[in-house]
């Protein structure tokens, strides 16, 4: 944890001169940090900040002007109601929240059977998985339009949800099937076999034991996947074709690319954009951090 | 951009680590069919239709003319020899090249460096301070949000009238406002800063973990032996991050590959076609210009460029399984 912190303490120098020389360094590295945290949080903040100010204000003068400042909520009442900017945040609650639970359902039945069932070619079977880890979504898209278009006319997916659905929950298996089952291993096989030797079946072991005790495994995959289709532009764009269905992310885009300089649309747009995603990710920024790791740490 | 390359991280960690564990894995003596049909039915299906099936599918189009989607004029290598052949695409003609495959080339080469570079030093430097868990959720937090919302943050940063925060500075020392987005020799390189803005943080977290895993003791005796701070870095902590920083490449090269999300929101490929990259070509073509067959044929160039990362983790995996 403080290796080189110690380290600093450790070769504390003893001459006076020396001193001011590691003095000096320190000060070098709190400039170079603080000059880190800047760049990293101003152009945010110059947003958040914009999202706030009346239009003409906007217009006139830079965010930083800090001494003419008004603010008001004026640019959020016009773009959730003028914009329709409500109604596609409810679109995008209405895209991820499926897009999370299916996969993670299918996700875990599949790992389950995976890590801890018996049948023919069960590694080459997941070999191929491993392979389509690193399909690009790219190859899947005209057939699938098509597929929808040609062969199902009738159900009219890409005019509704269906369409974003199934494709966010396909193109999300490979990986998810990967991590949970990844995890479902690690699990104390004499757990397992004790529970079979008690006479309980897969699906009594997979609802009873092993989902229950790999809540934190399954939690921090719905995280990412919740998060990944609520960031999402580029599948909304090709399996979403109803702009009363658009969720934020295209909403957005599309008021990019009308009003391109209209910033108090697109500030305060973006914000609403954003608020969810930094919600999660500063209430939930273990599982964060802990996903990010768990392949390091096995 | 950011979301995805945690996943692609944690699959490629995890393509490392999940071998190992395979041996443990025990079952029944008789394979249960019933059940092991309900456990993977629902996943084999999805993944038979919409991966395996249509890339299959994409890739016999590529030799098509593919209007409508259809098979309906087999033209064998034509497309590719017209998208290899196509300026936008790929064009040594100029100085230096251009072409959307050329930006990807530019994208890996710049991003992937200053990513790791950055990444490396914050993650050294920042554990010398009490901050550190501040400043890293700084340098994180674009990692949480949209590729769409960090393109609309950093268009305004680079907004060419007096409101855009970069031109105001410029503007402060006398230089005259740059059009960062409407000039061509400069937007790919406005584009790879917002790219390397958003990375960083998670190049920051990966990397810091894998530090800190280095013991204090091995440090401390190095420095009792006299070693300075750079020998330290280069002799002991790079050779000790090497793997992780492996990992970590290979995820920002993949998310190269399949960057789209941020250009087609800040640019849309332009100033004319200056910013294009590969999948915005695939995506334009399909679907702007209705060049199926043309389409297809970018997007199993994609596919062939990922193929390497693709058999780098199955064999990975296998190796682990099998020892």
């Amino acid at each position: 944890m403080t290796v080189l912190a110690e380290g600093m303490a450790g070769s504390r120098p003893r001459t006076p001169a020396g001193r001011a020389v590691a003095a000096l360094n320190r000060t070098a590295i709190h400039v170079f940090l603080a000059l880190i945290g800047l760049v990293w949080l101003v152009p945010t903040l110059g947003l958040l900040v914009t999202s706030f100010r009346p239009r003409a204000d906007i217009q006139s003068t830079g965010w930083w002007d800090i001494f003419n400042l008004h603010l008001t909520l004026d640019n959020y009442s016009q773009v959730l109601q003028a914009q329709g900017m409500l109604q596609a945040f409810l679109n995008t609650v209405f895209i991820a929240v499926p897009s999370t639970l299916l996969p993670l359902a299918i996700c875990a039945m599949a790992a389950y059977a995976f890590s801890w069932m018996k049948f023919p070619f069960r590694d080459s079977l997941f070999l191929i998985v491993v392979g389509l880890l690193m399909v690009p979504v790219q190859v899947a898209f005209i057939p699938v339009l098509i597929g929808m278009r040609e062969l199902l006319p009738d159900l009219q997916l890409t005019r509704g949800y269906g369409a974003v659905w199934l494709a966010h929950t396909a193109f999300a298996l490979p990986f998810g099937i990967f991590l949970l089952r990844n995890f479902f291993i690690t699990l104390p096989p004499d757990m397992i076999e004790a529970a079979r030797i008690d006479g309980a079946s897969d699906i009594r072991i997979f609802r009873m034991i092993v989902v229950p005790v790999s809540v934190p495994a399954i939690a921090a995959y719905g995280i990412f996947q919740f998060l990944w289709v609520w960031n999402d532009l580029l599948m909304a764009l090709v399996f979403v074709q109803d702009s009363t269905k658009y969720p934020m992310t295209r909403a957005i885009q599309s008021l990019l690319s009308q009003y391109g300089t209209e910033w108090h649309l697109l500030a305060a747009g973006a914000f609403l954009l954003m608020i969810v995603p930094l919600i999660v990710f500063f209430s939930l920024q273990r599982y964060f951090v802990q996903g990010l790791l768990a392949g390091s740490i096995k | 951009m950011g979301l995805q390359q945690q996943l692609d991280t944690m699959r490629n960690y995890a393509a490392l680590a999940g071998g190992k564990a395979a041996r443990r894995t025990r079952g029944p003596e008789k394979p249960k069919w019933g059940t092991t049909i309900l456990f993977l039915t629902p996943a084999g299906v999805l993944l038979l239709v919409f991966l395996i099936y249509p890339a299959i599918y994409t890739v016999l189009l590529s030799f098509n003319r593919g209007r409508n989607g259809i098979f309906n004029e087999w033209v064998g290598l034509d497309n590719y020899a017209r998208l290899f052949a196509d300026p936008d695409f790929l064009n040594f003609s100029t100085f230096p090249p251009s072409g959307a495959l050329w930006n990807n080339v530019l994208w890996l080469v710049l991003y992937v460096s200053i990513v790791i570079f950055f990444g490396l030093i914050l993650a050294v430097v920042a554990a010398r301070v009490r901050y550190e868990a501040v400043l890293k959720a700084i340098v994180f937090i674009p990692m949480a949000i949209s590729a769409t919302a960090l393109a609309v943050i950093w268009k305004f940063v680079y907004s060419p009238d007096n409101i855009g925060l970069l031109n105001a500075m410029l503007g402060a020392v006398g230089i005259g406002p740059v059009a960062w987005l409407g000039d061509q020799g400069i937007v790919n390189f406005a584009l790879i800063a917002v790219g390397i803005w958003g990375s960083v943080g998670f190049a920051t977290v990966i990397l810091s973990a894998a530090v800190k895993s280095i013991p204090a003791e091995v440090i401390e005796s190095a420095r009792v032996e006299g070693a300075n701070e750079r020998q330290i870095f280069f002799r002991m902590i790079l050779p000790m991050v090497s793997l992780p920083i492996s990992v970590l490449a290979v995820t920002l090269v993949v998310n190269v590959i399949k960057l789209f999300d941020l250009i087609f929101v800040m640019t849309g490929g332009g100033p004319g076609t200056a910013s294009q990259v590969i999948a915005f070509t695939m995506y334009q073509q399909a679907f702007g210009a209705g060049q199926w067959g043309y389409g297809a044929a970018v997007a199993v160039v994609m596919l062939i460029l990922l193929t390497p990362v693709m058999i780098f983790n199955v064999r990975r995996f296998r190796a682990g399984s099998v020892t």
